[in-house]
């Protein structure tokens, strides 16, 4: 490779290795001064279970933002759809039944969302806003604030299969199956987002929505789309959660919402739309996701966590900022 | 004779406001028409009607001698026309070559087939004569300057192989550098043997390169000459007078 070629991949990629470098550097903070816990693979074993129930959503919300977008309303329909599952499979016994109808609730969450942001012409925030409300409390109303044990599902396929503990990757231990989806998940999305017609819309749409009307674009569909995305991944995620501990919540979701905003952001994906990567929000969501471990291994008291989550947040996104404005790139 | 397109007894409204009153408008094969009147005198509608953003009350469009009904988007564009519109209608933070090709991705098997984009991108860009160093296919668009931002916008149109470019307001806002750069894109235009409408009020911008041009002024067609044996000095007193009492004697 050419200097001058080598020299143009750096700038067409300095956002994706900005964030990457955050990574790195946290990492080796977090190694030097707690080596006995970052040099073992407890840690990672831990993150690897309890990252992908909120970073498989910030895939999702990725996209939406690209389009122009956002959506407020993914934990709960996580928790909705998750109420739909566990009713489900203890009043049927049937998971893969259970799995399905707690996907299409996810999917027609989503592409409500999605109608009245486009055709009810209702800014995504407030749309969302109202949605979260309604998901929300139908989920209160229907579970009556009581959790559903699901212990039935132990020794099932389908657990083993969604967040089973896979042997043979890692040397002397097993790797969780929700981090294998999670990855998988990833590359799904990244190959919609940089390989497909939808991905170059969600772009556009987000970059200038008239001009992509002009174009030929049906913007109302692709936002309709990622919205549907986005609701199917919530209550993927909603059923991740379930099974991990094998029981449902009537608060499953909370404290999703900003952390996962938090991902999305902290890689990349700006807020007004048309910029993001995939590559990004995954790096974002492993940051978010150790930073609370990081920290409190380090020595710093609890009560700091949030404080050093803003300040990287904050770091980060100005970081990103002064990149983007000199971009001469893709 | 005839005509790429012809537009007879245009009539459209807005509520009370009438926006078009019987404009009649034809745009010829290989030829450049500078479609001039000032703000509010039905430009803009006149050419959303053609571009099939809006429907006429009244009147018939006809491409190629053949009638449309119920002109739309899509069947503008099947029909070999395309509008370059003011915004420009880029992503201003996508690259040249995914702007050229937004919403007509090259795709196999459901798959955007990027290196080719990227190619025939740089074709393009080669085309319209774009020197300014340092513009590859991945420049982001925002850093383009105005005149080249219009060029890539008439690059894509070129790409596609339309007839007819519709070009509203294209040198607006430009430097006086950058207004000549657009005017060498409309010449390009005219020596690939295609049509372009020119839509303006500034006189100074669409002489150099009409063929004809048409007055409109609140809704109706007051004038329209050949630019044979009309100098630009004559062509400014008639819009004066225009202006003035809203004809032309």
């Amino acid at each position: 490779m050419t200097k001058a070629v080598r020299g143009f991949k750096i700038r067409k990629y300095r956002l994706q290795l900005s964030i990457l470098s955050i990574l790195i550097a946290l990492w080796i903070l977090y190694t030097s001064v707690s080596p006995r816990t970052f040099l073992s693979y407890g840690i990672y074993y831990s993150l690897m279970s309890t990252l992908p129930l909120y970073a498989i959503m910030s895939l999702g919300l990725t996209c939406v933002i690209i389009a122009g977008e956002i959506d407020l309303s993914f934990p709960d329909v996580m928790a909705f759809s998750g109420f739909v599952f566990s009713a489900l499979f203890v009043g049927t016994g049937n998971i893969w039944l259970a799995f399905f109808c707690c996907l299409i609730c996810g999917f027609a969450a989503g592409a409500f969302n999605g109608v009245l942001v486009t055709k009810a012409r209702i800014p995504s925030l407030v749309a969302t806003l109202g949605t979260s409300f309604f998901w929300r409390g139908s989920e209160v109303v229907l579970s009556g604030g009581w959790g559903v044990i699901l212990s039935d599902a132990e020794k099932t396929a389908f657990r083993q299969i969604l967040v089973g503990r896979l042997g043979g990757i890692v040397p002397g231990g097993t790797v969780p199956a929700q981090a294998i989806w999670f990855v998988l998940f990833t590359i799904v999305f990244w190959i919609v987002l940089n390989r497909t017609k939808l991905g170059a819309h969600m772009y556009f749409a987000g970059d200038n929505l008239e001009g992509a009307r002009m174009m030929g674009i049906n913007v109302d569909r692709v936002k309709i789309l990622i919205f549907t995305i986005m609701g199917g991944s919530a209550a993927f995620a909603g059923t991740l959660a379930n099974m991990e501990v094998l029981y449902y919540w009537p608060t499953l979701g909370s404290g999703f919402l900003l952390r996962t905003i938090a991902s999305v952001f902290l890689g990349g994906t700006a807020y007004f739309g048309g910029i993001g990567t995939i590559f990004g929000t995954f790096i974002g969501s492993i940051i978010i996701g150790s930073l609370e471990t990081g920290i409190v291994a380090i020595g710093i008291s609890g009560f700091w966590v949030q404080v050093a989550e803003g300040v990287v947040i904050i770091i980060a996104v100005v970081a990103q900022a002064i990149l983007r404005r000199g971009r001469g790139a893709t | 004779m005839s005509y790429l397109v012809e537009m007879e007894n245009i009539r459209k409204s807005f509520g009370e406001v009438v926006a078009l009153d019987g404009v009649n408008f034809t745009v010829g094969y290989n030829e450049v028409v500078g479609l001039i009147g000032d703000n509010g005198a039905g430009k803009s509608t006149l050419i959303k009607i053609l571009a099939g953003v809006h429907r006429p009350d009244e009147g018939k469009i006809l491409i190629r001698g053949e009638e449309i009904r119920n002109l739309s988007v899509r069947k503008v564009r099947e029909s070999k026309i395309e509008v370059v519109y003011q915004e420009r209608a880029l992503g201003e933070q996508q690259s040249i070559w995914r702007n050229i090709f937004m919403g007509r991705e090259i795709t196999r098997l459901g798959f955007l087939q990027i290196e080719e984009e990227r190619a025939q991108a740089e074709k393009v860009m080669r085309e319209i004569g774009f020197r300014a160093l340092g513009l590859t296919p991945d420049s982001i668009v925002k850093t383009l300057s105005g005149g080249e931002k219009q060029g890539v916008a008439i690059g894509r149109a070129l790409h596609f192989e339309v007839d007819l470019i519709i070009l509203d307001e294209p040198t607006i806002a430009l430097s006086i550098s950058e207004v000549a750069k657009v005017l060498d894109y409309v010449a390009e235009i005219k020596r690939k043997g295609k049509s372009a409408i020119f839509i303006t009020h500034n006189i100074y911008h669409v002489y150099p390169v009409a063929d004809r041009f048409v007055i409109l002024d609140r809704g109706r067609t007051v004038a329209e000459f050949k630019k044979e044996g009309v100098s630009l000095e004559d062509l400014m007193g008639k819009l004066s007078l225009i202006a003035r009492t809203g004809k032309l004697s």
